[in-house]
């Protein structure tokens, strides 16, 4: 996690005003709407929202991997400064792997199943470094198991695919991922197809070793927990845009958007496990037309007229906590409605 | 931080205990698929009979097969001349004999021009798609409209009689059915997300192609080409027998073939013996290709 001793203004990401479509037979999908956020340093953001509300396009933008009859329409993703979508393929292919990289939800998937997983973490080096040498390259690939934790990581780099348990392959994912010390992690649900026992495990090692090689993470989850667990910060998105940012303390223990409390109070509460389970209501809103109002309007309790009316802006609601929704229109705007501008406010 | 142990893991030695095991499992269950299979078990021994004969040549003839002895013209088959002699005069047996070199260089060289061109014809087209692939397929689709037999005689008809030519010939018209296969397989390949990983990595479309997507189309290519081999041959006997192929004297079944047909009736023998030849050969090619997919498929195996 990140220290907080370090100065602000190191940013590492910074993604504004992000919009992607999807050109489908039923018509144009506005699948992100203006998305805005931005990462530090070494530091963890979690990305929070139910299916579908645009957590893995942001993810995948970012590597520029969106692909036909999806596109970028508008916005900026700077990396270090330099505008990820201006540059050109090669630039984008020298990024991906070495300075970015993105651990998948189903290891056991994303590995090939007939290469030899020690090969395949010497592939992500040699993919960047052609001059290292197979022999080179392997051995650094078991330093790396080593790192994880995997007791004997020799015999493991000669193993199949479909000789490992779960667990194992996702170790296998993250030392892929990991092995040329990219500055960008993103994790796009990296345990929700384990178990939970393995869960934790695979959690607190790549608490470690992101804190080892100093990473920063951007964390894709729907699970609260692991985000309260394991981020410095996060933003909740609702059907394509950024709904409410902040500390993770502040956003999880004083939640500002109706959609935030909505969504912590599906958390079941071991206290009272005769409750019934909190469901929102109604429907996640149909993507086919742009955004004119506030998305979540027609499944807010408190919606008003001007919900219904205008897209809101980020709120500003003391220190970095921001939240899109006129429940707070008497706050001082932290940015115009989908406008650019710096997240920074104070 | 103290990590859990990752479980019992297997010692070197068991590991690979187990590793030779499951191989030795796999080639034994093999052995009994093609022992159950009676029509496999004729196809390898016409086969490997084939090649025996092809390598054994000079031993197993009986006489020179350029050898023109004209006052021995047209002999029936009789216990010095096993298969009788040609209106030149040749011994015919030695000369089917030597054939089958012929044969089988044909075929060998076919195979290795064609599936790797349409191996790579395929996987590209596939993995990069697009106005490319159109363009491919289209083309594919150009040399699939002709029956593979005229679309070999064109060719060889347009470069000039000879095997060199023949054999450019109909591997020309070949390569579309690997294109299509490997362009399937791809199809179905590059989507998965181990794949995807790579090109989160970094990895250029060259490094994904060769190292990625190839090797999970080669065993659909291998089979379809162990089917293909009859095909080929028997064209490559069309196009002797139509004298676009091998040129006289080659001892080419077609050729020979060809050459007896203004004797068919009376010296039945001097086309007869070369076309069953032919023939054996052929069947051989099909029973083996047969059993080869059946013991390369997995529901074969499960369950016996």
């Amino acid at each position: 996690m990140r220290d907080p001793s370090r100065p602000a203004s190191d940013l590492l990401l910074q993604v504004e005003d992000l919009k992607v479509r999807f050109h489908t037979l039923r018509g144009v999908v506005h699948a992100l709407e203006g998305v805005t956020f931005h990462l530090r340093r070494q530091e963890t953001l979690g990305l929070a929202g139910e299916t579908g509300c645009g957590k893995s396009v942001t993810a995948r933008s970012i590597l520029r991997l969106i692909e036909p009859p999806g596109y970028i329409s508008q916005g900026r993703i700077a990396f270090e400064g330099r505008d990820i979508l201006k540059l050109s393929q090669a630039e984008v292919r020298a990024l991906r792997g070495s300075q970015i990289s993105m651990i998948m939800q189903e290891p056991k998937m994303a590995l090939n199943p007939v290469i030899r997983v020690g090969r395949q973490v010497a592939e992500t080096l040699l993919i960047h470094q052609p001059g290292l040498g197979r022999r080179a390259a392997r051995a650094q690939a078991v330093e790396m198991l080593a790192q994880l934790g995997i007791a004997s990581p020799g015999r493991m780099a000669r193993r199949y695919p479909h000789e490992l348990s779960g667990g194992m392959a996702q170790r296998v994912m993250i030392a892929m991922m990991l092995v040329t010390r990219p500055k960008l992690l993103i994790a796009d649900e990296p345990t929700s197809a384990l178990d939970v026992t393995i869960q934790a495990q695979i959690m607190e090692l790549m608490k470690d070793l992101i804190r080892e090689i100093r990473t920063s993470v951007l964390m894709i989850t729907h699970d609260l927990g692991i985000m309260a667990e394991s981020c410095d910060r996060v933003a909740v998105m609702y059907a394509g845009s950024v709904v409410e940012e902040g500390p993770v303390r502040a956003v999880l223990k004083n939640p500002r958007h109706p959609y935030t409390r909505g969504l912590l109070k599906t958390v079941p509460d071991n206290a009272n496990p005769d409750q019934p389970l909190f469901s929102i209501k109604g429907n996640v809103p149909s993507l086919l037309r742009p955004q004119t109002h506030c998305r979540f309007a027609p499944r807010c309790e408190e919606a008003f007229d001007r919900c219904r009316e205008e897209v809101p802006p980020m709120y500003s609601l003391g220190g970095e906590h921001q939240a899109a929704c006129f429940l707070h229109h008497r706050a001082a705007p932290a940015r115009p409605a989908g406008g650019v501008g710096a997240a920074e406010a104070g | 931080m103290t990590l859990p142990p990752p479980g019992r893991s297997l010692d070197k030695e068991e590991l690979r205990r187990h590793r030779r095991r499951a191989r030795r499992q796999f080639l034994t269950d093999s052995l009994i698929l093609w022992r159950r299979n009676p029509l496999m078990i004729i196809g390898s021994l016409i086969i490997l009979g084939l090649v025996l004969v092809a390598v054994l040549a000079p031993f197993l003839a009986t006489h020179d097969p350029f050898d023109q002895i004209l006052a021995d013209r047209l002999l029936p088959p009789t216990a010095g001349r096993w298969f009788g002699t040609d209106s030149l005069g040749r011994d015919i047996y030695s000369r089917v004999i030597y054939g089958a070199r012929v044969t089988l260089a044909i075929a060998f060289l076919v195979a290795a021009i064609s599936t790797p061109l349409g191996l790579i014809i395929g996987v590209v087209s596939g993995y990069i798609g697009g106005a490319l692939d159109e363009l491919l397929m289209r083309c594919s689709d150009i040399f699939l409209a002709f029956p593979k037999l005229i679309l070999a005689i064109a060719f060889a008809a347009a470069l000039g009689p000879g095997v060199e030519n023949a054999i450019v010939a109909i591997a020309v018209a070949n390569w579309p059915s690997y294109a299509r296969l490997a362009r399937a397989e791809t199809l179905s390949v590059k989507n998965n997300d181990y794949i995807r990983v790579m090109r989160v990595l970094g990895a250029g479309r060259l490094r994904i192609m060769v190292g990625h997507v190839t090797p999970m189309c080669l065993s659909s290519i291998i089979v379809r080409m162990s089917l293909d081999m009859g095909t080929i041959i028997l064209t490559a006997a069309g196009l002797g027998f139509l004298g676009l192929g091998a040129q006289p004297p080659t001892p080419e079944w077609g050729l020979m073939v060809s050459d007896g047909r203004d004797f068919l009736v009376d010296q039945w023998w001097v086309s007869t013996l070369p076309g069953f030849a032919i023939l054996v050969v052929v069947m051989g090619f099909n029973l083996l290709g047969d059993g080869i997919r059946d013991i390369l498929d997995p529901h074969q195996r499960q369950g016996r």
